[in-house]
């Protein structure tokens, strides 16, 4: 029995041409579970019923708000809303890969004559294409963050003819957006994927008791990995939004 | 063992080394920030954990591709 890593996602059925990943069957599930808590929140605010479950969310959301503020405190309303979703989304795709069975429960299949075993479901971001997507999705907004509040002044930072220098300054601006994008992709996919291959070789060399400590850390950097998307997010969105000079 | 297992360990290895340095300043210079003044702890660590994050990535970009030469 070999130790089994993958660092791609594995599909689990094909739609057409179209490869469905256990990945994103994961983040589907996160994301409809977000959706239904949001939705069942919200009628319970306007409800006015007492819910010690409703309570705790709302201390959750009370704390993240007043983070938010600590940082943009003139326009914490507007980026709110798009921040802790990130957080939410990526803090829970990440601790659905601790869950048990995730990872562990799987069919044996044929991929090229090979027999390989393929799980039904994988930690959300421990796929680079989701933390990708997510990355790209962070960036666009903070150009469209940027674009609303300082309208085409705003691209003057990357298109600046006055003399040559603001024009490579402004060359080296448009390069670190793409960089953004890497490194966004690349933090979360590395942080979250290779804990869980330190959790799989833990679990391969004593397999009982002794990957308990390590679930402990995993749950801490997925929390921490999700602030710091989250917090980096609304760092570049609150410079893009204010006017410079 | 194969050179391949060599490499990767040495890319992890050197990898590793430059951000634990980077972070270990971070971190002391945020101390003897907070510990000069102790009302700005949560400002001064707001942007220590950026700090910190920023170096980290160098250290996950060489894991990243230590577990690419690893496993494809």
């Amino acid at each position: 029995m070999a130790l089994n890593i993958s660092i791609s996602a594995e599909p689990i059925f094909n739609l057409g041409q179209f490869e469905f990943t256990n990945s994103m069957l994961v983040s589907l599930l996160v994301t409809l579970g977000l959706s239904i808590l949001a939705i069942s929140f919200s009628q319970y605010l306007k409800s006015g019923r007492k819910s010690s479950f409703f309570m705790f969310i709302q201390t959750i959301i009370e704390s993240f708000y007043e983070f938010v503020q600590s940082i943009a405190p003139q326009q914490a309303n507007r980026f709110f809303p798009l921040i802790a979703s990130i957080f939410l989304f990526v803090m829970l795709a990440s601790w659905a890969g601790l869950l048990p069975g995730v990872e562990t429960i799987g069919l044996m299949k044929n991929i090229d004559g090979v027999k390989e075993f393929v799980p039904f479901f994988r930690g959300g971001t421990a796929d680079l294409n989701i933390t990708l997507g997510l990355a790209i999705f962070a960036v666009i907004s903070i150009q469209v963050y940027g674009y609303k509040t300082l309208g085409m002044k705003y691209f003057k930072k990357f298109f600046d003819f006055s003399n040559p220098i603001n024009f490579f300054v402004g060359f080296l601006e448009l390069i670190s957006e793409f960089a953004r994008i890497m490194s966004f992709a690349f933090r979360l996919f590395g942080n979250i994927f290779a804990g869980e291959v330190l959790l799989a070789v833990i679990a391969f060399l004593i397999p009982i008791f002794a990957s308990l400590p390590f679930m402990g850390l995993e749950i801490f950097v997925g929390f921490i990995q999700a602030l710091v998307f989250a917090t980096l997010t609304l760092v570049f969105i609150n410079i893009a939004a204010t006017s410079h000079h | 063992m194969s050179d391949s297992n060599v490499i990767v360990g040495a890319t992890m290895a050197i990898g590793g080394l430059a951000p634990a340095i980077a972070i270990g300043l971070i971190v002391s210079k945020a101390l003897e920030a907070i510990g000069r003044n102790p009302e700005a702890a949560a400002k001064v660590q707001t942007v220590m954990i950026l700090g910190v994050a920023f170096a980290e990535a160098i250290a996950i970009y060489s894991l990243v591709v230590a577990l690419i030469l690893k496993f494809v």
